[in-house]
Order: C-alpha cells, then structure tokens, then sequence
C-alpha cells in the first residue's frame, strides 16, 4: 500500500463531509474536499483525534487482521499493556497471555519487558548524567511527529532508546530465532496495539534503519476473539517476563515514575502536550528532568483502537501492576542495542516555501487576503480557519470562491445589479409605451 | 525587501493572557522557516520582554520586525520607567511584588535573560514617563 504519512483511512460513504474532525485537528491538516475529509499526510501527525470524534465512525486506522498468522512459519505475539485493562476483572497477565497463544501464536513476548529494560537504562542515565537537560520520552511516536514537525528546537531533547514496540520485536524475534533456528523473515513479530500510529511507525520507522515489527492487530479486533478463551483457561502457563514497573507504562506517569527521575513531569492528551511543549521551547520550565508525553488521554489505554474507557483502563492496569505475577526469566536479551540508529530528523512541514523571502512574500499575501474574510472560522469552505483557507489559496491549493461569506456577498451584489438592470429596462418600456 | 511588520498589544495584569504575542511570532517564524534556535531566541526573549510590559508597565505595544537578515522586537510603554538600568540588568534583582512572585513570576531574571539571548539591546527609558526595549536576533 502507498505510503501516505498516517495510518487514517475514510470510508466515503460514511463521510458527510461534516466539518467535525476539521474543527479538532490539532495540526489543520484535514480539508473538506469535493464534500469528503482529506488528510494532508505531510502535517498529520497521527494522533487519532479524528478518528476518536467522527460521529459517523467514517475514519478508521489501516491494521493487519488475523490472517497474517498464516504467512509466517512461527508467530510471536506482543501484546502492549493496554491490552490486560481491557478486561473485567483481569489481574493476572499470564491469563491473557495464555489466551493468546490459544488463539494461534506459537508464543508471547510482553511490550512491558522493554518498559522495564528502559527505565533501568534511563534510571542509570539520569543518575550519571548522561541524558540532555528536560529529556523528553521518545515512546509516544505522535509526540515524536510533532515534535519533529513543530518544534525542531526540542529534537535534541528527545530520548534516543528505541520504542518498547520495536525493542521487545527485536528482543522477541532473536529468541524466537535461537529457540526455533529459522531464519529471521520466517518468524512473524504481531503487536497488538491500541494505537493507530504504532501501526504507522512499524511500516515507516522514524530513527530506525528498519521495523522488526512483522504485523499490528489493533485490541478491537483481538478483543472478541479473546474474550470466550479467558473464561476456559484455569491454570494458565506462566508466560509473563515484565516486572509491575513496565506494564505501568500503560497509564499517564508510568513511565516517569519508573525512571526514577528527581523531577519528571507528564501529560496526557494533545493539546496539553502542545502546551508543554510550547512551554519548554520557551524555556519556562526549569525543573523537570524527565518529561513523559502522551498524545491519547490518560496515556496509551487511553488509544482509539483500545475498547475500554481509559480511566477505567487506568485503574486496572494499577489492580493488575499490584497482583503478584509469577514470571518466568527475561532470556538473554542484548541490552546493547537498545539506542536508535539514527537521529529523528526535521521534517519543516509547517514552512511555506524554502526560502525565507518566498515565504514572507507569501505570509504577507496570507495576511493580506485573510483580512477580506470575516474571521468566523466556520469550516464551511472545507479549511479548519480563515488563515487556513487563505494560506491553501496562496498556496495554490483553494479558491476564493470556497468562503460562503464572500459567495453570498458576490450573489447579492448579483441580485442588486439585475434589479438595477429589471428597474431600469422597466423605466424604458414605460417610457416606451408612453 | 520591505519587512513584515507585526504590532501586538499587550493588556496590563493579564498574566494568563501575556506570551500570546510572542507565541503568535514564534508560530509565524516557524511558517517561514527561521532556524530553530533562532525562533527560539526571538521566543524567549520576546516573551521575557511581554512578562516585563504585564508585571511592570501597565501593558504596551509590541511591534515586531521580520527581515530575512534579522528580527527586531520593539517594546515601548507608558510605565514606570527604569530608575537604575545597571541594577536592573543585574541577575537576581527584581522590583516585582509579592502578589506577582507569588505567581512564579519576578524573578529578576528578565532583562538579563533578553540580553543573553539577542545579538542587540537598547533600552530608553525616562522615569515616570515610560521605557523603549529594542532588540534584535540576527539570522
């Protein structure tokens, strides 16, 4: 499938061309087209809003399905730890993991078990000094598109480790490969995600030379499957590895708290992290060693492809981090691998044009032509604003004629010309007749 | 190339409401495609200089000027005036009052923080007439 930038995906005939998704995209990357919903991939960022508010449910995020299990010789599941808070009741991950592999993987490997390997390593960052002042977790991968499209000036605070999807891929697969001897693309790495945009980062990673994440089911289609094998399974197999600190990753402030930062900070929810975001560019917070960002509301259960309410979420990932878990041993996982292999790079979606002339030209035109619209902002035209309408016609991709303020000012003008024209012809023929 | 010009005005007391100017410069020198540490620069300073016009001056009026060279901010208002820059440039030294430290503010941190962070800094100021900052970032 071409690659688009995000993983949203519309279902015309659902779509009616509302402008509510318009309204709440926090980077105005969505148009009303020709009365659809266009994503602009260049300026999207994945965060899902768009698919968390369409009241149609037209918006959906591309994910593999189940079938996938097929096209590999042995199958590993990696399950992210939202996916344990789905379900009433549920405090023993080992239940949940059984199930999996009930379901048709040959084994599991918990996403908890990078957590845990990363707040270790950052715990020793922290405490030898090793990190850049404010250092911003890099496991939110909307965070990291942001930050890489809005605020270049925070991408040297970004954490250089891997995300705990792709780690424990990494991890999950070499011990697949030393357990079954198959080579490496015979063995299918599955993440269960409640996350659209982890599904965009396994199919274009960002700071990775390349995915070791095979495939990505979301929770909502692995939900039901699961459901009636949990109730037969009474002695499960010990299948987890994580320590409780890991599977608190989950929930807004798990991370920071496994750091072990003197000072964190963290936040949930995207606007909220635009302002902290924006607070730290400015540099108006000074204490905060360790900053956990996450685009969804109450962090990762907080995901569009998660079933259950986030707070719930939240307070069970808490029961199940408190019940004690037996584990079986982590395996010998290179800990030497965890950093990234490149630096996340600039991508100026925001720019005009690439020379800063062309673009004050442009800006001044910009601001120029938005004086001429009446500032409502009501989306009617397909662009979220009237700077975002007259930035799309000067930059060549709108017209005047979108703004149904100035449609209905240039039909009365219409009107009172032919009554002019009708009042005078009639004038005439009296004159005429006369 | 004539600058673009954009004018800010800056309403006295409204501590929730100062850092809108300057954010507002900050988007737009990102559309343009500024170097980051220069927008940052211009964001800091800028902001520290909107705090100073809220906590001291009774508000003012922002003009900032964009060239593709450089960006100058200019600052002026009809507040209390400086009586003693030297002091004033001094790190640690405030005037500000409780009620205003008290709100995180005032930390005497101000008018040395905008001189770290521009290239240029001029300030005019008669006492109980008002004061003109005017800095600039070169690109």
């Amino acid at each position: 499938m071409k690659y688009v930038g995000h993983s949203v995906t519309l279902d015309k005939d659902k779509c009616c061309g509302c402008t509510i998704c318009l309204k709440r995209c926090p980077t105005e990357a969505i148009r009303i087209i020709n009365g659809k919903a266009v994503i602009f991939g260049n300026k999207c960022i994945d965060c899902g809003e768009c698919i968390r508010v369409c009241p149609n449910h037209a918006k959906k995020a591309v994910v593999d399905t189940l079938d996938v299990l097929n096209s590999f010789e042995y199958t590993v599941a990696l399950p992210a730890q939202t996916l344990y808070a789905q379900f009433p009741g549920m405090r023993d991950r080992n239940i949940v993991l059984t199930a999996l592999k009930k379901l048709g993987f040959d084994d599991v490997f918990e996403v908890s078990v990078a957590c845990d390997a990363i707040s270790r390593a950052v715990t020793q960052d922290l405490y030898f000094d090793r990190l850049p002042d404010h250092v911003i977790s890099s496991s939110c991968p909307t965070v990291v598109r942001i930050i890489r499209s809005q605020f270049p000036s925070l991408l040297p605070n970004l954490l250089n480790y891997r995300s705990p999807m792709e780690l424990s891929a990494r991890w999950a697969k070499k011990l697949a490969m030393e357990k079954t001897g198959l080579p490496k693309e015979k063995i299918g790495c599955v993440f269960i995600s409640g996350c659209p945009a982890k599904a965009t980062s396994s199919k274009h990673p960002l700071g990775e030379n390349e995915s070791y994440v095979d495939a990505v089911l979301s929770i909502s289609e692995v939900y039901p499957l699961l459901q009636p094998l949990l109730k037969n399974i009474d002695r499960p197999e010990i299948l987890a590895r994580s320590g409780p600190l890991g599977v608190g990753w989950a929930k807004s402030g798990g991370e920071a708290y496994a750091s072990q930062a003197s000072h964190s900070l963290y936040a949930d929810g995207i606007e909220n992290v635009i302002d902290v975001l924006e607070a730290l560019e400015d540099e108006k917070i000074h204490q905060a060693r360790f900053i956990e960002l996450n685009a969804c509301p109450g962090g990762c259960v907080g995901g569009v492809l998660a079933i259950e309410n986030p707070f719930i979420a939240k307070s069970r990932i808490t029961h199940i981090m408190n019940h004690v878990t037996p584990t079986i041993p982590t395996g010998s996982l290179p800990e030497d691998d965890m950093h990234l292999d490149e630096e996340v790079r600039y991508n100026p979606a925001l720019q005009l044009d690439s020379d800063v002339k062309q673009a004050m030209i442009k800006m001044m035109k910009i601001k120029e032509l938005e004086k001429q619209f009446n500032g409502m902002d009501c989306g009617v035209c397909g662009a979220p604003s009237c700077h975002a309408l007259a930035e799309d016609i000067i930059m060549g991709r709108g017209t005047e004629e979108q703004c149904i303020f100035r449609k209905c000012r240039k039909y009365e003008e219409r009107i009172a010309q032919l009554e002019k024209t009708l009042e005078e012809s009639c004038e005439r023929k009296e004159h005429d007749s006369k | 190339m004539e600058p673009m010009i954009l004018e800010y005005t800056v309403s006295a007391d409204d501590f929730s409401g100062a850092g809108e100017a300057s954010g507002d410069v900050k988007k737009t020198l990102k559309s343009l495609g500024f170097p980051p540490e220069v927008i940052r620069r211009v964001s800091v300073a800028m902001y520290e200089a909107e705090i100073n016009m809220v906590i001291h001056a009774r508000g003012g009026k922002i003009t900032v000027e964009i060239s593709p060279d450089e960006i100058r901010v200019c600052c002026e208002d009809v507040g209390p005036g400086i009586p003693d820059i030297d002091l004033a440039m001094q790190e640690g030294w405030s005037t500000a009052s409780d009620k205003v430290r008290g709100l995180g503010f005032g930390a005497g941190m101000g008018l040395p923080n905008i001189k770290k962070y521009t290239d240029y800094l001029d300030i005019k100021t008669v006492v109980g007439q008002g004061t003109t900052l005017t800095m600039s970032v070169a690109v």
